[in-house]
């Protein structure tokens, strides 16, 4: 990130110098930083809208009840853990997290997957499981019912309908997911040995 | 597509009617409980006002510059030939990377193009549809001391690149 940061200002910078337009620089710079509190601003209350309602959703245990609803299918992505493991259960409560796009919840119960997963490691614990890697493939693919944050923005900026990227969003995460999922059955066949 | 339409505008009403309804079913002080939840939205928003002016300061340098229309002149040939807009060249490079950062690089779509433009809506589901793999990764490892991921970023990215391939094709199929 700071590689990329650092580039996309040096090559503007430089671009804005070869064109003998370097007061543009200036002005874009400011014009960016005003810009980007005025949208913070805006996103704050819908922001707030959200998380409120995934708080509800979470006491109202909503959560635990689509981990036990996935169970069938982390039982069957995640071989080499025993069914009455906890890991199961806290990988459940991620990927339910994830797909109510609750991203701030999704981490905490992510990290506490893994803590779950590395206690069934019985190879170097310095070395990830193939376990371990199908979890994060399912998190770095983020299959996401709602996607609550981008609506907001959409909202925000006056958007005639901000919901109606869902069905397109979903229609490309599955795809993305499965072609992760793909990708990691390949990879764990060709060097998945613990 | 009609039904489709329906079924992404009724989603969020629908959300916000039944799970307060269940929740109070249930017995939870759905009132107390939203509270709290909205003060953790607010803290979050405040967590990543930084990020979003470096990266939209950044953003506006690269663009007004002129710099993002050299890149994308350069790399037109291939993204053409994918059927990409340039203008979502960006958001592209800096989604395995950063989600604050992408987060605000679809902000600027949104900002530059109105929010029901074509190349706006692009990189909202490019966005929904992807996440930070580089960041998952080193913060999932790191949480656990594993320093050898072994092949995990092959499946990551290969999800990242399919899932801005279906995106082009889900916002065709929805849009053109």
């Amino acid at each position: 990130m700071n590689a990329v940061w650092l580039v996309l200002i040096l090559m503007g910078v430089a671009v804005a110098g070869a064109r003998g337009e370097v007061g543009a620089v200036t002005e874009a710079a400011t014009a960016a930083a005003e810009g980007a509190i005025e949208t913070a601003f805006h996103l704050a209350g819908v922001m707030a809208l959200w998380l409120g309602l995934a708080r509800v959703a979470e006491e109202a245990g909503m959560m635990q009840g689509l981990a036990r609803l996935l169970g069938p299918l982390t039982r069957r992505l995640f071989p080499s853990v025993p069914r009455d493991h906890p890991a199961l259960g806290s990988m459940a409560m991620n990927l339910s997290a994830n797909l109510l796009g609750l991203g701030n919840a999704a981490t905490p119960l992510g990290l506490k997957a893994m803590q779950d997963l590395q206690s069934l490691n019985r190879g170097d614990p310095q070395t990830a499981t193939p376990a371990m890697i199908t979890f994060l493939v399912l998190n770095t693919s983020s299959v996401t019912l709602i996607p609550g944050t981008l609506i907001a923005l959409r909202a925000a900026h006056g958007s005639a309908n901000p919901g109606a990227i869902v069905v397109p969003s979903l229609v490309a995460t599955l795809l993305s997911a499965a072609a992760g999922l793909a990708t990691d059955a390949l990879c764990r066949r060709l060097w998945g040995r613990e | 597509m009609d039904w489709l339409n329906a079924a992404s505008t009724w989603a969020i009403p629908g959300m916000l009617a039944l799970i307060p309804l269940w929740a109070h079913l249930k017995g939870v002080p759905v009132f107390t409980a939203f509270v709290r939840g909205a003060e953790e939205g607010l803290r979050v928003c405040v967590q990543i006002l930084p990020y979003m002016v470096a990266i939209l300061v950044a953003l506006g340098i690269f663009r007004e510059s002129g710099a993002l229309g050299a890149v994308a002149r350069a790399v037109a040939p291939v993204t053409d030939w994918l059927g990409f807009p340039p203008e979502v060249l960006p958001l592209m490079v800096i989604r395995p990377l950063s989600g604050s950062g992408s987060l605000a690089a679809v902000t600027d779509l949104i900002r530059q193009h109105g929010p029901d433009s074509f190349v706006a809506r692009l990189g909202a589901v490019m966005q929904g549809s992807t996440d930070t793999t580089f960041y998952v990764l080193t913060v999932y490892f790191g949480s656990v001391g594993v320093r050898r991921p072994r092949y995990a970023l092959i499946p990551g990215l290969v999800g990242d690149l399919v899932g801005f391939a279906a995106a082009l094709w889900a916002c065709r199929w929805f849009w053109e």
